[in-house]
């Protein structure tokens, strides 16, 4: 069988795949909303969608990595809430931004950390551990800031945030996002860690004993979580020019939702980054229009739940559609089995 | 003592049971009579435990009958074995840890009183008749739970006569006891059997079997051997009955003069698992690690690549400290493991054949940290193709191949790191015949190129035909350590069963 033929049928395969049918569906959308929804196509909601988008985008990167590798981080969004209040409580003690920006960032990376310890020292599941941790950086930012708002952030940076380069509808933060995006997608697709993450997901077991490290792995991922997550704390604070405890609160439903209906799965092993940026940008797309057809917050949630849970659904479904067909055909052909009857 | 004259209460007549086209028990016939204690031994695989399952009803015999007191019986189910009086006792024990003792012991048949209830007050009388008749004293209102394997296997017999059994199999009962706990197991089984049981009784050790049988069985390679009075056999007898195979030309062993020590294994222990173990491999060798299944040879493998920790012990490859429990530590010294469990240690199923086979040097495989460009697929290729890998395409998943062709994507795997030590585990076990000799080939052609070969294996033809020195564990200990001329299943088969060779 020549390469050739296998690159065309590895295409065929991907595009019968559900992330390729999520690019699709993305792109889709996007077009029948900017022909359809009035007000969709102006330059001036192009830029809000992308801000909006930003939050969501950036937490569902090393999210997507994670939940590859069978784990969970939950405590994104609160940790983007506790990074907002410590910002706004160090600007209020007079500190340069230029050093706060950076500490906001080495914080997230320190509250990855204490998921990071618990998941793989104390060996207790991501899930139990970032609910708890969801709830305590958001207790922590409360106790950091209290009910009250910081809002006299230097106007040459939330400008930054909230502005386009030059002329463009293209937001200025859309740099960045692309940046770490295309970092994340190589790091996935084509690096060692990106494998031992496939690995580690799909075969614990096997990984270790394929010499990938396994909890060292899932340590630094969530590490990268909490500094995404920080980072994503700083700019929403900017964007808004608001540094507030409840910063964020909610979020990380929307980015598990995005990072599920990208096609990754919620067991481990499988998934591709393409389809995460797809199930975000068809995620920020659906919630933009509606919101210009005046849809209500509240509804807005539904939609989100919705697509949460046929994200998890539809694959599989289609999954044990397949494997039953392929019973089917397996039970007409005889199964190698084992040269020697089980031990007794 | 013994009741030749009597109906058996089980006989087990020319039974035979393949799965698909391995034979696992061919023309088997033995029967259980009244009051005796009847042994019955094989090497691991012989079939002992298909016997059993078709017994307890989870098998049915393709052909043969099962004879219960003379009249033929088929099982549909366990429940149906049950009913014929044919109660199994495992290993292991299933009890309800949280319920107590007298209510494991009437679970499924509670005596009911009035509205329905459950007679709580019979439980327990039942339950301390029962204990009183086997001559124990366990406090039949306690949990449970915290009752030692040998009270909980005597709880089981209590239930298994609670609901009128008058077979009883034994699977192994006294693998996991001591010396004390097989006295007290020993005394039950005899009052049973004064009282008219039937005991079809299943171990490795054969001073259990001189002691408490009457009669034997002997099984090998599925097929029945010989069954015999136990005090017309010898233990050496048994033995060579129980191995007596020829050796065929599956094994292709080189001659090769052994080099340097390559790894070096110095008195490493972890509690509970294994002891002092300690033991070298030169270049060019092939030392196998034989013992019975649970004797610790895996776990000592693992330890000694990392994926398991260890208590203490040293382990040295050309002279270099290895980390405890850090395999990349291992493989950057030039090791290599095949483990046991394909399915879960060796292979990622879901994952493609292609990042199956360069999972472990992916990092060697990146250019600048990027993999991609082909790299990987060149090189799970060429592994692939040396070794005769049948496959569709590299990106399959590595669990649509067959169990032959899953090994060769491990060894694949494995011999892409050029190890200079290569430890395999069960490296020929659920394979077919043909791939078993390719298997064997491998390992003696890369001895030849001077890589030292460790092989844990059960097979004994296997170890005898491939191994320059055989170290024999023995409950968590090398028992013996014994050079190819020596070597033979009879004397592997004394040390693995803590017997003297003395023939």
């Amino acid at each position: 069988m020549s390469g050739s033929e296998n690159r065309l049928r590895g295409s065929f395969t991907r595009l019968a795949s559900w992330d390729g049918a999520v690019i699709l569906v993305a792109v889709v959308a996007l077009v029948v909303a900017a022909a359809a929804v009035d007000g969709f196509g102006t330059s001036n909601n192009v830029t809000f969608m992308v801000l909006d988008l930003l939050p969501i985008a950036l937490l569902a990167l090393p999210m997507t990595l994670i939940i590859v590798t069978g784990e969970i981080d939950l405590s994104v969004a609160s940790t983007l809430g506790l990074t907002s209040a410590v910002m706004g409580s160090l600007w209020n003690s007079g500190m340069a931004i230029e050093t706060i920006i950076p500490l906001c960032v080495l914080l997230g990376a320190v509250l990855g950390a204490v998921n990071g310890v618990f998941v793989t020292v104390f060996r207790l599941p991501s899930l139990a551990v970032t609910i708890g941790t969801l709830a305590l950086f958001r207790g922590l930012a409360l106790v950091v800031l209290g009910e009250s708002a910081v809002a006299d952030f230097p106007v040459v940076f939330t400008t930054w945030v909230t502005g386009t380069v030059a002329d463009t509808a293209i937001p200025n933060v859309l740099l960045p996002l692309l940046l770490l995006a295309a970092v994340f997608t190589v790091v996935l697709h084509a690096t060692p860690v990106g494998r031992a993450v496939f690995a580690a997901g799909a075969g614990e077991q096997a990984a270790r004993f394929s010499g990938v490290r396994v909890d060292r792995l899932k340590f630094w991922l969530f590490v990268a979580s909490g500094a995404v997550a920080g980072l994503a704390g700083v700019l929403w604070t900017l964007r808004y020019s608001s540094a507030r405890a409840d910063n964020g609160l909610g979020l990380e439903l929307a980015v598990v939702a995005a990072v599920l209906l990208g096609g990754v799965s919620i067991f481990g092993g499988r998934g591709t980054m393409p389809g995460v940026l797809a199930g975000v940008l068809l995620l920020a797309t659906l919630q933009n229009a509606l919101r210009l057809e005046d849809v209500t917050n509240e509804a807005l949630n539904i939609v989100t739940g919705a697509l949460l849970i046929v994200s998890v659904l539809l694959p599989n479904i289609s999954r044990s559609v397949r494997t039953a067909a392929q019973r089917r055909r397996l039970r007409r052909t005889p199964i190698p089995q084992p040269a020697t009857p089980p031990a007794p | 003592m013994t009741r030749q004259d009597a109906t058996p209460l089980l006989e087990v007549r020319d039974v035979a049971k393949s799965f698909s086209a391995v034979a696992a028990v061919r023309g088997c016939s033995f029967p259980l009579y009244p009051g005796e204690v009847h042994a019955l031994v094989g090497e691991n695989g012989a079939g002992k435990s298909t016997i059993v399952k078709m017994l307890a009803g989870v098998h049915q015999p393709d052909t043969g009958t099962l004879l219960v007191s003379g009249e033929e019986a088929a099982f549909a189910g366990p429940a149906d074995a049950k009913a014929a009086g044919i109660a199994v006792i495992y290993q292991e024990p299933t009890l309800f840890p949280d319920l107590s003792v007298a209510e494991n012991i009437a679970m499924g048949r509670q005596p009911r009183g009035r509205f329905g209830a459950i007679d709580r007050g019979r439980v327990r009388r039942e339950a301390a008749e029962l204990f009183s008749r086997l001559g124990v004293r366990i406090d039949p209102e306690r949990p449970a739970r915290g009752l030692s394997i040998a009270d909980q296997q005597i709880v089981e017999i209590a239930k298994a006569i609670g609901g009128s059994a008058s077979v009883l199999i034994m699977d192994e009962p006294t693998a996991a006891l001591s010396a004390v706990e097989v006295e007290r197991l020993f005394a039950v089984v005899r009052t049973l059997r004064d009282e008219g049981a039937a005991v079809l009784f299943i171990s490795h050790r054969f001073e259990e079997i001189t002691e408490l049988c009457e009669r034997v069985t002997i099984m090998r390679d599925g097929a029945h051997v010989s069954t015999d009075l136990v005090r017309d056999l010898t233990v050496d007898e048994m033995v060579r009955r129980m191995v007596g195979r020829d050796l065929d030309a599956l094994f292709p062993k080189q001659d090769v003069e052994p080099g340097a020590v390559v790894l070096e294994v110095e008195d490493l222990s972890r509690e509970g698992v294994f002891r002092d173990v300690s033991f070298t491999v030169r270049a060019g060798e092939i030392v196998a690690l034989a013992g019975l299944v649970g004797s610790g040879r895996s776990e000592v493998v693992q330890a000694v690549f990392g994926v398991d920790g260890r208590d203490s012990g040293a382990v040295r490859v050309n002279g270099k400290r290895v980390r405890p429990g850090d395999p990349r530590s291992a493989m950057a010294a030039g090791m290599a493991l095949v483990p046991e469990d394909r399915r879960q240690q060796g292979l990622v199923m879901d994952l493609s054949i292609q990042r199956n086979v360069t999972l472990p040097r992916a990092g060697a495989l990146a250019r600048l940290g990027l993999l991609g460009g082909g790299g990987e697929r060149r090189e799970a290729g060429r592994w692939t193709e040396r070794l005769r890998t049948r496959y569709g395409r590299l990106t399959d998943p590595v669990g649509t191949l067959s169990g032959g062709n899953q090994q060769k994507v491990v060894l694949a795997k494995w011999l892409s790191t050029s190890p200079r030590v290569l430890i395999v585990d069960e490296p020929t076990r659920g394979i077919d015949v043909g791939t078993k000799a390719e298997v064997h080939r491998l390992m003696s052609t890369l001895a030849a190129e001077g890589v030292a070969v460790l092989m844990v294996s059960s097979e004994l033809p296997e170890v005898l035909g491939m191994a320059d020195r055989v170290l024999v564990m023995r409950e968590g200990r090398i028992a013996a350590d014994i050079p190819r001329p020596r070597a033979t299943e009879e004397s592997i088969m004394f040390a693995a069963m803590g017997q003297e060779a003395n023939t």
